[in-house]
Formats: structure tokens, C-alpha cells, sequence
């Protein structure tokens, strides 16, 4: 029997949910069946939900913000941190329930969860989700938010300084519910691609290549900045960038290592893998761009190390040592190419990078979890070079395709839905002024 | 009585101001502005985005002095704030017409 979350569970969960099994027979006057509860592995996952919400707030936001112009500073904040809030109710109210839960037709539980969860009525103090099943509910449930926060989130570096708040906000909610939630269903809450045996740790092609194809669909519906090409749109702070880049690289380990949703070898593994693959991206984003560019900027090693980040993120609970190494060195060198050289070739508005870093970033690494995934490191996974199975190398293509055109799709339809009632984009006169003062009637004083 | 606005390189203010102070000069007003002459200014890049900054800061130096004194801080202000690149600013002087302490009402000889 194929378990397709066992990736996640690991040994000890497995032999505790047999054991309670095996105790299903007539109830003793003694004791009560062991409480499945780990300790380490509730205290580890309520930690890393903490890092991954830290990563938005104020990791993204920071990151963001200072790659904006001035003007459009507080607006850039507010779609992180307003992203936080929305998302969050609406996962309590219903995401959850459609992405983590089981519908009971086994057709559609292919493709989408169960409203059994609606408003979270059925999360008592002691449920669990067999995904995890040695923390509370409560806690996958929150670890999972963090997740759904992020995702939408990132979409926000391809609409920057030009979209309204109020189609943002719907956005947010509409792709939440229609983009995400069905796709971390069919990875990770036994829909099809988790049972196909696709391999994606903590959300490369789930987050990453999500986000990015919705940043590529939205900078592309919503067309390129006023001033383009003859305005001067250098990052207003960097120094905010590098404090939400280092936060957002710190926020990680709970984003990997926490998708082990246990405390022991598989989340060290990954913590291990994360570190390494991104600091060598980063270097190697600097020595492309030392080369290409004769300087190597900050701007350019802080975006090497969040594609590191990316590209880990898929792979980072199944490869060792040194096919993180691999990894990363290849995410700075094709990120780097793929935000700035195709960039520029194409033409098209991605302001700050969504799909240039999370998009490439994240396709790659599902592809490279292919190459180097181990069977030593994780035993629910056999990857090309290492085991021999170069079939994993197609069943990681299906993931990369299918979340691509679905989303690409969906969100296109979505942007478009918004357009016609409210409109996208502001005004010509407002982006020009800033979103700051027009949208949220403040501004950052000297 | 004369003003004197010079456009200086930021880093040097500590060196004109003592000189100016050598001389006996009082008070200076400086404000931080942006310009550029024959200094061209430099070329950011951020991820392939080339960006020409033609503006440099640059400090603007206000002095208000009798007539007689404007020679030798002319010559102050150029010794402390040259550097012998292009861009180390220029020196305008102007007639003033009155000068009006505000605390005591003194005018113009007085006020200075």
C-alpha cells in the first residue's frame, strides 16, 4: 500500500497510529490508548509555524518594500501584512477544511477536500490529522496557514506600485480558494500528484512555481509600470531588503525543516540542506553577476540566496549534503538569467522578480528533487542519480506542468473576473503619485 | 554687506567651517541639495536594470558678511573645500539688502 504522505509522517508516527489500531479491540477497565502526542514534534511544529508567519510578516514585507520606490512603500507592506489577515480567516472558515481534509468521493478527492472542517467546527482540542499524527490539529492547521499566507503573498512582487487595494484584497481571496488550496490538495492532502508519487517537500511547485506562474499571468494582464524604461525605479531602501531577505532566510528552517512535521533526522537533513543550498546560491548569483555585470551588488546576493531558498524548498527533505550543494549553485546561476537577461528579452513588468525567482527557482528545484532525491536520506522517495529512477524525473515534469497550467489558467481567469466589477489597476495620476497617499492616505516622513 | 552661497562636496563642511571660523565668521546656513555640472553623475544597475543618476548631493553654504570680509572668506572657503577633481563646487556672491537679528531687533552691521 502506497501511504503518499509518509514523506511527511516518517517511522515513529507510522508505528504509533498501528499501535493504536491494534488496540481497537474491547476496551480494558484499565488504561486509555496511548495519546499519540510527541512533545518535540509539537513544540518543533509550533515553532516553525511561528518562523514561516515570520517570513511574511515582516520577512516578505520588508524585502518588498525596500525594492519599491518611496512613494509606494507603506502600500507594499500593506499587501503582506493585509494578505496575513485575510488569508488567515479565510483558511479558519473553509481553506483548511478544502485542502487537508478527505472528501468522501474518492473521484473527487482526487482533486479537492471536504467542507467536513467549515470553520474548523470539527477541530477539538485533541484531533489530529493523520498527515501529522503526532502534534494537535491545531497545530497543522496554523503550520499549514503560514503556507497559504506566503504563497499569495509573493504574487505581490510581480503587481507592484500599480495595482488597487481593493482588487488585491480580492485577488488574495479568490486565489486562495480556487488556486491554492486545490493544489496543496493534490500534493500534499492525498490528492492525485502526491498519489502519482510526485516528490515536493515543502512546496516547490505548491508555493513557488504557483506564485511565480501567477506573478508571470499578472504582470502580463496588468501591463507594465507608468514610466518604464525613463523613470528612475531604483529601490528606494535596500537596507529593508536585506533585513526581509535574512529574515525570510532564517523563517526557512520552519518552512523545510518544519515540513518534516516531526523533530528528528528528517528535519535536520533538511535544515542542513536549506543552509547550504542557499548560501550557494547566493555566492553564485554574485560571481554570475561579478562576471556579467562587473560588480557584485547586494541586490544581487540576497535575490542568489532567496533562489537558493526557493529551489531547496522541493528537494530539501530528500537530498543529502551534497545535492543541496548542487542545487543551490544552479539556482543563483539560472535565476540570475531568468530574472535578468530573459527579463529583459521578453519585456514584460515583473517588477520584482515573482517569476524570474520564484517561478524558475521553484520548477527547477522540482526537477533537480528528481536528479538528486534519495532513498538513504527519505525512504518514500528514489530519485535519478543516486537510486536509478529516472522515472521520478517525469512524475516531477506532471507536477511542474500541471500546477503551471492550472494556475496560469486560473489566475488569468481571476484577474480578469476582478477587472470587469472593480477594475485592476489604478489610475494613471495615482500610480504616478504613489499608492501610499491615494490608496492608504499616509506617507513615510523624512 | 554680501551673501555668499557656496555649493560644496558634502564631506568637506568640517573643513570649510573651521576655516570660515578661523576668520571669525559667526553662523553659516547649510542645506543639503542635489546638482551637477561638468561632475557627471554615475550609473546604478539593479538585477539588469541600469539606472543613470545624473543628480549628486552636494552641501549649499549660506554666509552673510560686511563687504570687506567677503575677499578672505572667498579665499577660505576655496582652500578648505577644493579637492582639485571635477565637482568641487562653485561660489556665488550676492548683494543683501538688510539684515535683521530676530531676538534683539538689531539690523545689518549689527546683525552680523
Amino acid at each position: 500500500m502506497r501511504f503518499p504522505y509518509s514523506k511527511k509522517m516518517g517511522f515513529r508516527t507510522v508505528a504509533g497510529l498501528a499501535t493504536l489500531l491494534a488496540m481497537g479491540g474491547p476496551a480494558f477497565a484499565a488504561a486509555p490508548p496511548p495519546d499519540p502526542l510527541n512533545a518535540g514534534d509539537t513544540a518543533w511544529m509550533i515553532t516553525s509555524s511561528a518562523l514561516v508567519l515570520l517570513m511574511t510578516i515582516p520577512g516578505l514585507a520588508l524585502f518588498y518594500a525596500g525594492m519599491v520606490r518611496k512613494k509606494n512603500v507603506l502600500a507594499t507592506m500593506a499587501q503582506s501584512f493585509a494578505a496575513t489577515g485575510i488569508i488567515t480567516v479565510l483558511w479558519m472558515i473553509i481553506g483548511y477544511s478544502i485542502a487537508f481534509t478527505n472528501n468522501s468521493d474518492k473521484n473527487l478527492q482526487q482533486f479537492i477536500g471536504s467542507f467536513d472542517y467549515f470553520m474548523l467546527g470539527k477541530m477539538t482540542l485533541k484531533s489530529i490529522n493523520p498527515l501529522a499524527g503526532t502534534i494537535p490539529e491545531s497545530v497543522y492547521m496554523f503550520f499549514q496557514m503560514t503556507f497559504a499566507i506566503i504563497t499569495p503573498a509573493l504574487i505581490a512582487g510581480a503587481l507592484a506600485d500599480r495595482m488597487k487595494f481593493s482588487a488585491f484584497m480580492w485577488f488574495m481571496s479568490l486565489w486562495l480558494l480556487f488556486i491554492y488550496c486545490p493544489i496543496a490538495h493534490w500534493v500534499w492532502g492525498n490528492g492525485w500528484l502526491g498519489t502519482l508519487g510526485a516528490l515536493d517537500y515543502a512546496g516547490g511547485t505548491v508555493v513557488h512555481l504557483n506564485a511565480g506562474t501567477a506573478g508571470l499571468v499578472t504582470a502580463l494582464v496588468l501591463g507594465k509600470r507608468v514610466g518604464l524604461g525613463t523613470d528612475n525605479m531604483a529601490p528606494h531602501n535596500l537596507v529593508l531588503s536585506v533585513i526581509g531577505a535574512s529574515l525570510l532566510w532564517v523563517g526557512w528552517f520552519g518552512f523545510n525543516a518544519g515540513s518534516a512535521t516531526t523533530a528528528g533526522y528528517n528535519a535536520g537533513m533538511a535544515a542542513a540542506a536549506t543552509q547550504i543550498a542557499t548560501a550557494a546560491a547566493s555566492m553564485s548569483w554574485m560571481i554570475v553577476e561579478w562576471f556579467v555585470g562587473k560588480k557584485p551588488s547586494v541586490l544581487g546576493m540576497i535575490s542568489g540566496a532567496v533562489a537558493g531558498l526557493v529551489a531547496i524548498t522541493p528537494a530539501s527533505g530528500f537530498v543529502n549534503a551534497q545535492g543541496a550543494l548542487w542545487i543551490g549553485l544552479a539556482a543563483g546561476a539560472v535565476c540570475y538569467f531568468s530574472s535578468v537577461w530573459v527579463k529583459r528579452w521578453i519585456g514584460y513588468d515583473d517588477a520584482l522578480d515573482c517569476w524570474g525567482v520564484h517561478g524558475v527557482g521553484g520548477a527547477l528545484g522540482a526537477m533537480l528533487t528528481g536528479v538528486f532525491a534519495s532513498n538513504a536520506i527519505n525512504s518514500s522517495a528514489k530519485g535519478w542519480l543516486i537510486d536509478g529512477n529516472p522515472g521520478q524525473l517525469l512524475i516531477q515534469f506532471y507536477d511542474v506542468a500541471a500546477v503551471f497550467v492550472y494556475c496560469g489558467i486560473g489566475t488569468f481567469i481571476i484577474l480578469k473576473a476582478i477587472d470587469m466589477v472593480i477594475g485592476l489597476r489604478v489610475s494613471r495620476d495615482v500610480e504616478v503619485e504613489g499608492l501610499d497617499i491615494n490608496l492608504h492616505g499616509e506617507t513615510v516622513h523624512d | 554687506m554680501k551673501l555668499i552661497t557656496a555649493i560644496i562636496k558634502p564631506f568637506k563642511l568640517d573643513e570649510v567651517r573651521e576655516a570660515l571660523s578661523t576668520l571669525g565668521v559667526q553662523g553659516m546656513t547649510v542645506t543639503e541639495v542635489k546638482g551637477y555640472g561638468r561632475q557627471k553623475g554615475h550609473t546604478e544597475i539593479y538585477r539588469g536594470a541600469e539606472y543613470a543618476v545624473s543628480f549628486l548631493p552636494k552641501l549649499k553654504i549660506e554666509v552673510a558678511l560686511k563687504a570687506e570680509a567677503v575677499d578672505a572668506a572667498v579665499e577660505a572657503i576655496i582652500a578648505s573645500a577644493k579637492t582639485g577633481q571635477i565637482g568641487d563646487g562653485k561660489i556665488f556672491i550676492t548683494p543683501l539688502e538688510r539684515v535683521v537679528r530676530i531676538r534683539t531687533g538689531e539690523m545689518d552691521a549689527d546683525a552680523l
